[in-house]
């Protein structure tokens, strides 16, 4: 553990979104999940950073992975976690988002780690509580955690052990106007000084995106030999209102990471999907499976990046603090 | 009968050209004369001393929502009336968007008849197009403007089906009153901000600029090429480019002013920027838009293409606003704070001066509804008349508002202009300085929602 003579303090209670976070403060929350990712190696998985502590997962939408993530990372923090989860947005349940957001506080707990299906919820929960609110997916706006864990898989597998991503440049690909996770990515890359690249059909990529400091193809072939990384979205169907493109076979004969496209790439670039996949649409089933992709490292290094993210948003200041 | 004397203020009545520091005599619920009394004429009457104020024809709104009947828990025709005559309005036009929706002669009845129970402010409902505003079959268009609907709208959307539109200009050509549109294609627009980076951003859906002015564009061609000629309103513009496409138009008609607009206050002083917090008091319909359009809607203003100043003052509870954004209704009220704010929008900035405002404000919807009687200070008209203090320096407080809602964006900004008085039918419904009024022989009665209402007659 490094010092340096003013020492670094995480400036942030809650954990809404990568816009809001400096470069600083992403390489941060990375350096301290880099020391967490050791205790999933030892044989008792667990530190006491964190008990007698209460974590509430308030999940308004489906999810599993992510949830189950969250509920292993803030145990093994050794804080006790309850679970919460409802479906649909507050007006289904004829409660607003403030009166949910009190009541799970008046039960005494220190963070909310809050999936909704409509975006901006956890900004506006965060104003409506005095315990932190940790946003683990708000409709499209962000996906924090995901974006941290992303960027956490791809400087640990180009080699970056300071997280400085200069030179080096990222595909995104698929659905990104409806995609949370893009945009997390999107904002935590440019901080980080990687080139990103967006690519997807022109009805699932505005061009708006362009004002926010990235390239826009509509042609993957066009960018396949100059990425280093490939992230490849998951075709969100049940978030499709209209129709995005004539068919699936249409996109994904235009936009799927076959074989052969890989083949076109360079020999080592980095295969990644937040996952669930769509195989066969997004991703052939041999690139999901083979050496080029570390979607299985994903998962692991999320578990790490939500055990530094609930650490630091529950009152750690210094890394110092660790262990 | 007493009458009342309005003493020392600077009149302003646009319809007359009338810019000049005098008195104005009401006699009963009409105008008798403006100009200088006599001495012996004040020793009889009732005086409102308006020194350093303006005094001016009761202003008119011509789009309030005050949902009644079927919503009262956020506005009734008596809160409606009382945030009316707070904020200097003797009339108001209430959109038929209530549930069930004004769209037969008889909920029209009903709404005067609730205005006269409560009598505070003039309220004249406006019709819907189509039956249940669905947009699919022609409302009884006659009948309710038999039974005194004053313009017809489906305000809260647009009537999207071209061959309903078409049908509607025409039908309600025959009736003389104007056709009053909300513009937005329900396919194009329908996201909860302005479409463009910020919303990109936020990840919250887009309502562009072109779903407005598609539908403007649509209805400007079928009134001409068809040769319908029905008088045609544009309720709330948002985009800049809606005003060249007015523009244009009102240009093609060699001036004849069946094609006009309405602006709102906040589109003239928000921009889209005030989404970055999900704040739900800045979702409006249509959404705030750039600083270029606010830019484009005062030229708009300032060269006659905008001719009518509204408020689209929409009541919702707080409950209804502490939704998520996307799921929280759009609007917000503007009764109590449309004038200062339309003194910050267009004389701070030297867009227009105060009789031109005032002309937006009295005269110009007092004609877009056929008020004939209103919008002016003209020998025998409706003694609706508004004072104000031009350089009252004030913080806006929701807190003091008679509205029964909350929902503005504006809660302690500050701002100069404020309304000292409102006088409905010759009667002061609204005083703010009561020391002003004199020989009050009626005891003021207990404050209600509509503060200091001393009855004169």
């Amino acid at each position: 553990m490094s010092k340096t003579p003013e020492p670094y303090c995480w400036p942030h209670k809650h954990l809404l979104g990568l816009q809001d976070l400096s470069a600083e403060d992403i390489r941060f929350v990375l350096q301290t999940a880099v020391g967490f990712l050791e205790v999933s190696t030892r044989s008792v998985k667990k530190v006491p950073a964190l008990r007698g502590k209460v974590v509430a997962n308030l999940f308004m939408e489906d999810s599993t992975r992510t949830r189950s993530s969250f509920t292993l990372a803030a145990s093994r923090l050794s804080a006790d976690v309850i679970d919460l989860s409802g479906k649909g947005s507050s007006i289904s349940k004829g409660e607003t988002l403030r009166d949910t957001g009190r009541n799970i506080e008046a039960m005494g707990i220190d963070a909310i780690v809050c999936r909704h299906p409509l975006s901006g919820a956890a900004v506006q929960l965060s104003r409506a509580v005095n315990c932190s609110v940790v946003n683990a997916g708000d409709g499209q706006h962000e996906h924090p955690t995901q974006g941290l864990l992303d960027i956490f898989t791809i400087a640990r597998q180009l080699g970056r052990t300071d997280f400085d991503l200069t030179d080096i440049t990222v595909a995104i690909v698929g659905d990104i106007t409806h995609s949370r996770v893009a945009r997390s990515n999107l904002y935590g890359l440019l901080k980080l000084g990687a080139t990103v690249v967006l690519v997807g059909p022109p009805t699932l990529l505005p061009r708006a995106f362009a004002d926010l400091g990235c390239e826009l193809s509509y042609s993957l072939d066009d960018v396949l030999d100059r990425v280093d990384v490939l992230n490849m979205l998951r075709i969100q169907f049940e978030r499709l209102t209209s129709q995005a493109f004539p068919s699936v076979r249409e996109y994904a004969t235009s936009f799927g990471l076959t074989t052969k496209r890989l083949a076109r790439a360079k020999p080592d670039v980095v295969v990644m999907h937040p996952g669930p996949i769509n195989r066969g649409i997004e991703l052939d089933s041999q690139v999901a499976d083979g050496p080029n992709s570390v979607i299985l490292s994903q998962v692991s290094h999320g578990l790490a990046v939500r055990m530094a993210v609930l650490y630091l948003v529950s009152g750690a200041k210094h890394q110092a603090d660790l262990l | 009968m007493q009458s009342l004397i309005i003493t020392g203020g600077r009149v302003i009545d646009p319809a007359n050209d009338l810019d000049i520091k005098t008195d104005v005599v009401l006699d009963g619920s009409k105008v008798r004369h403006v100009g200088k009394t006599t001495a012996a004429q004040r020793d009889s009457a009732y005086l409102y001393d308006a020194s350093g104020h303006i005094v001016c024809p009761g202003l008119i709104d011509p789009h309030v929502h005050f949902r009644e009947p079927g919503q009262e828990e956020k506005e009734t025709i008596a809160t409606g009336s009382a945030a009316a005559v707070a904020g200097g309005f003797t009339s108001v036009c209430c959109m038929p968007n209530t549930e069930p929706a004004l769209d037969d002669d008889g909920r029209i009845e009903f709404i005067y008849t609730q205005a006269q129970r409560v009598d505070l402010a003039n309220v004249f409902p406006v019709g819907a197009i189509t039956k249940q505003r669905a947009g699919e079959e022609l409302a009884e268009i006659g009948l309710m403007a038999a039974a005194g609907a004053v313009a017809f709208s489906d305000d809260g959307q647009a009537v999207a089906s071209a061959g309903v539109c078409v049908k509607a200009l025409a039908y309600i050509a025959m009736t003389g009153k104007v056709l009053m549109q909300h513009c937005e294609d329900p396919e194009l627009g329908g996201g909860v901000m302005n479409a463009g980076a910020i919303a990109t951003r936020l990840g919250l859906s887009g309502w562009p600029r072109v779903a407005e002015e598609i539908i403007i564009q649509r209805d400007i061609l079928l009134n001409l090429r068809q040769n319908i000629g029905a008088r045609y309103h544009v309720q709330h513009v948002s985009s800049g480019g809606s005003v060249e496409l007015l523009r244009r138009a009102r240009f093609d008609l060699f001036g004849q002013a069946h094609i006009t607009a309405e602006a709102s206050p906040h589109h003239l002083l928000l921009t889209e920027k005030s989404c970055i917090d999900y704040d739900t008091n800045f979702k409006m319909n249509p959404p705030l838009r750039t600083k270029r359009d606010i830019e484009d809607l005062r030229t708009g203003i300032q060269d006659g293409t905008i001719t009518v100043l509204a408020t689209d003052h929409a009541p919702h509870t707080q409950e209804e606003k502490e939704l998520e954004f996307a799921a929280a209704p759009y609007g917000i009220i503007g009764l109590e704070t449309a004038l200062p704010l339309y003194v910050q929008a267009l004389i701070e900035t030297d867009t227009v001066d105060w009789p031109s405002m005032l002309a937006m404000m009295t005269m110009n919807p007092a004609k877009l509804c056929g008020l004939e009687n209103k919008g002016n200070l003209t020998t025998k008209s409706d003694a609706d008349v508004t004072i104000i203090d031009p350089q009252q320096e004030w913080v806006i407080d929701t807190n003091a508002f008679a509205s029964k809602s909350r929902n503005c964006p504006f809660h302690n900004r500050k701002v100069i202009g404020q309304v000292i008085a409102t006088i409905v039918g010759g009667k002061v419904k609204f005083n703010r300085d009561p020391e002003r009024l004199s020989q009050t022989d009626t005891p003021i009665p207990p404050q209600t929602a509509a503060q200091l209402t001393p009855t004169i007659s």
